[in-house]
């Protein structure tokens, strides 16, 4: 079944079609709680992806011999290595990102979007695929926290990525830096994304049905022109 | 029974391995983790003792304190970490004092959880551009006798006085709070040491 998705689609549909945080709502305690800069969103993405890509791709390699009936255990047991390993080595070598981060790396392994992947995808897929997956939702989730993180900065004190963007005057919408900004941007995202694909699914149905009444009109109209 | 010991070899097999792998990265990590927070120690003691060149650790305590000296080895107070609540979780300071432990000479704070844009302005404060660290900058040359104490809205007019952060009462009180326990903890020290 799978086969017939062609390999660059696997790794596409987790930017847009099934974007883990517009579309799947996957992983939304990471997603409200670290937004709060573009920077932090970044860098949360990023060791998201790491833990998801190198899980699949261990999971989807032992997937036959792990019994069905403990295969949650041993999912969790591989996603824990991994964030462990994340956890150590920022901690490590990058100190001020693992201090601004905090509690947030070890609840990766709690993640829903990481868990979701080893059972939705990285189980039943060759390794190849597995990781293609993997790397799209990863993107996915670093376009989506990136978007979100931007957003609340920008409102939240008038600068991106530590850049001023917003004029001296501005002042800041404190809101958006607390955790009620995280849920009025995501929804208010989560709304604008949804509608315009809703209006874009809305467009291709007309052109549909537009076609058939056209072929319709002419299948009727031939006859006439006949006599 | 068959599956059950399949269940058992495969979850311990991955537990091994996994285990292994995170025993030998720890043995990396480790290192370079406590050379962090030693040299993360180091700078504040030196930050909130701007004449210090030299301290050493006072041992023997049940918490850290660290006495710092002058290139002659004069000695020109006490860098000291003290830790509390704050509005959500653990504020960790490192509190400069002088000898006597009647002035706070600096204050850092390394670790904090307060809110973002409000709490967190116990540190910096980016909506003042000209001096966003005000708010710790007020403890320089605070008189610490009998309590540091907080004043909302208003300049402080004592010398023992700071000023709060508007919108972030509790944070700015917690920070005092902790330099006073703090101190009120090395004066009973010092009162034994006498």
């Amino acid at each position: 079944m799978a086969n017939k998705v062609t390999a660059a689609k696997e790794f596409i549909k987790g930017l847009w079609d099934q974007n883990p945080v517009f579309k799947q709502v996957l992983g939304m305690c990471p997603v409200l709680a670290v937004t709060v800069s573009a920077e932090n969103g970044i860098a949360m993405a990023l060791a998201t992806t790491f833990v998801l890509v190198f899980s699949s791709f261990v999971v989807s390699i032992i997937k036959n011999w792990i019994p069905s009936q403990v295969r949650i255990a041993a999912y969790i047991l591989i996603i824990a290595t991994f964030v462990t390993i994340v956890d150590l080595v920022m901690k490590a070598q990058f100190p001020a990102l693992s201090k601004a981060l905090g509690p947030f790396i070890p609840l990766i392994i709690v993640n829903c979007l990481i868990l979701g992947r080893q059972e939705a995808f990285a189980s039943k897929n060759s390794v190849g695929r597995a990781v293609l997956d993997a790397l799209g939702m990863g993107t996915g989730f670093l376009i989506a926290l990136f978007l979100l993180g931007a957003t609340r900065e920008l409102f939240g004190t008038g600068m991106i990525l530590g850049f001023q963007i917003m004029p001296e005057v501005y002042e800041p919408w404190l809101i958006m830096i607390l955790p009620a900004g995280a849920f009025l941007t995501l929804g208010l995202m989560m709304g604008f994304f949804n509608s315009y694909s809703e209006k874009k699914k809305a467009e291709e149905r007309n052109t549909i049905v537009e076609k058939y009444r056209q072929a319709k009109r002419q299948a009727e109209t031939k006859p006439l022109e006949a006599n | 029974m068959k599956t059950i010991i399949h269940m058992l070899v495969t979850l311990s097999v991955i537990g091994v391995i996994s285990g292994g792998v995170l025993s030998q990265l720890s043995g990396w990590a480790d290192p370079l983790i406590a050379e962090h927070r030693q040299r993360e120690t180091e700078a504040a003691i030196f930050e909130v003792q701007p004449e210090a060149k030299k301290y050493e650790k006072v041992e023997d305590l049940a918490f850290d304190l660290y006495k710092v000296t002058d290139e002659e080895g004069n000695e020109l107070g006490y860098a000291l970490p003290y830790e509390g609540n704050g509005f959500q979780g653990k504020i960790r300071l490192m509190v400069g004092v002088t000898n006597d432990l009647g002035k706070v000479v600096g204050l850092r704070v390394l670790e904090q959880v307060e809110t973002p844009g409000l709490g967190t302005k116990i540190v910096t404060d980016p909506s003042d551009k000209a001096n966003p660290e005000w708010f710790p900058g007020q403890f320089n040359g605070v008189i610490t006798s009998p309590l540091i104490t907080v004043v909302k809205n208003a300049k402080p007019s004592k010398d023992s006085e700071i000023m709060a952060i508007t919108g972030a009462t509790i944070s700015s009180k917690a920070v005092v709070d902790i330099i006073n326990s703090g101190i009120k903890e090395l004066r009973s020290l010092k009162g034994e040491a006498n």
